[in-house]
């Protein structure tokens, strides 16, 4: 079976994120109110090939954690659907 | 001329190979370039991962250097206590290999950094200050954008206990904690550092204070 997997990469909450900071003071600097904690994050998306969709999860896992995220700074959160 | 070499790990991308070998070679010590995709170290007595931008620094810097063929090989030499410098994008490889702990995030206010920078010897039992003197100041450049050293508490105590901080840097530029601008592992082998002691090597270049670098880094090839 073919699923669309999607893995997000977000810096861990107490780790300093400057983007998000310097996005939000734009945000700020633009007039609106209201909007705060802005987080910089990013979206690695892919087709996978797995028997089931646990199969496919327990393999984006993997990825996420080795390749896609350094633990040290980042968590990642893998979403799966059918494709 | 000694009869020990050193490695210079190239990888796509890396940018400051031939500045390190030029240092090494002026002081008599024979150095040969490794590709990223072989696994023959080629009997060197150590290791020197350069700066630049390895694999376009996609993903973030040294995420895919350190599943380069090569890295197995450094991984076990590392550990067999040969002594593996690794100098801004090489630090940051030794952090993703996790020859090193932490990680270097994007600089504080996202300022690209390219400047001199007065550092302190902190630990003189690294591979690469034994011969400096503690409290001893270098001036050396920094030249980064993910420069800013990133850990958990646990891990920032044992190194600040363990006597593992290198460097660090007498005005913080970049938000690093504790101001670290260099580590070495326990054993004080493998080091890592965001400044260039191979930019400030020569008369020419304004500082010989990078020579303390490389004198002691090379009077541990083993």
């Amino acid at each position: 079976m073919r699923f669309q997997a999607k893995v997000q990469v977000w810096l861990r909450p107490g780790i300093a994120d400057p983007e998000g900071h310097t996005v939000s003071e734009a945000i700020n600097a633009l007039g609106y109110s209201g909007v705060s904690t802005v987080r910089m994050g990013k979206i690695i998306s892919m087709m996978v090939e797995a028997e089931s969709k646990e199969g496919a999860a327990a393999k984006v896992s993997e990825i996420a954690s080795t390749l896609l995220s350094n633990p040290v700074l980042e968590d990642a959160l893998v979403q799966i659907e059918e494709a | 001329m000694t009869g020990k070499s050193v490695g210079i790990l190239v990888f796509p991308g890396s940018n400051c190979e031939y500045d390190v070998a030029s240092v090494l070679e002026k002081m008599g010590v024979r150095t040969q370039l490794i590709w990223h995709g072989q696994t023959d170290l080629g009997g060197v007595s150590g290791l020197i991962l350069p700066g630049g931008f390895a694999h376009g620094d996609y993903l973030r810097p040294g995420a895919i250097a350190r599943f380069s063929p090569a890295m197995s090989s450094v991984i076990e030499f590392a550990k067999s206590g040969h002594p593996v410098l690794g100098i801004c994008n090489g630090f940051q490889v030794l952090t993703e290999a996790k020859l090193l702990p932490g990680a270097l995030q994007k600089n504080a206010r996202l300022k690209f950094l390219c400047q001199e920078a007065e550092l302190e010897v902190v630990s003189t039992r690294s591979s690469a200050t034994s011969l400096a003197e503690s409290g001893q100041r270098l001036f050396l450049p920094i030249n980064h954008f993910e420069g800013n050293y990133t850990c958990d508490n646990d891990t920032l105590n044992e190194l600040e206990s363990n006597n593992q901080v290198v460097l660090r840097y007498v005005e913080n530029p970049n938000g690093s904690m504790n101001s670290i601008a260099g580590i070495c592992s326990k054993e004080g082998n493998i080091v890592g550092m965001m400044p260039h002691p191979e930019r400030a090597s020569d008369d020419l270049l304004g500082s010989v204070d990078g020579l303390q670098i490389f004198k002691s880094y090379v009077s541990n090839l083993m």
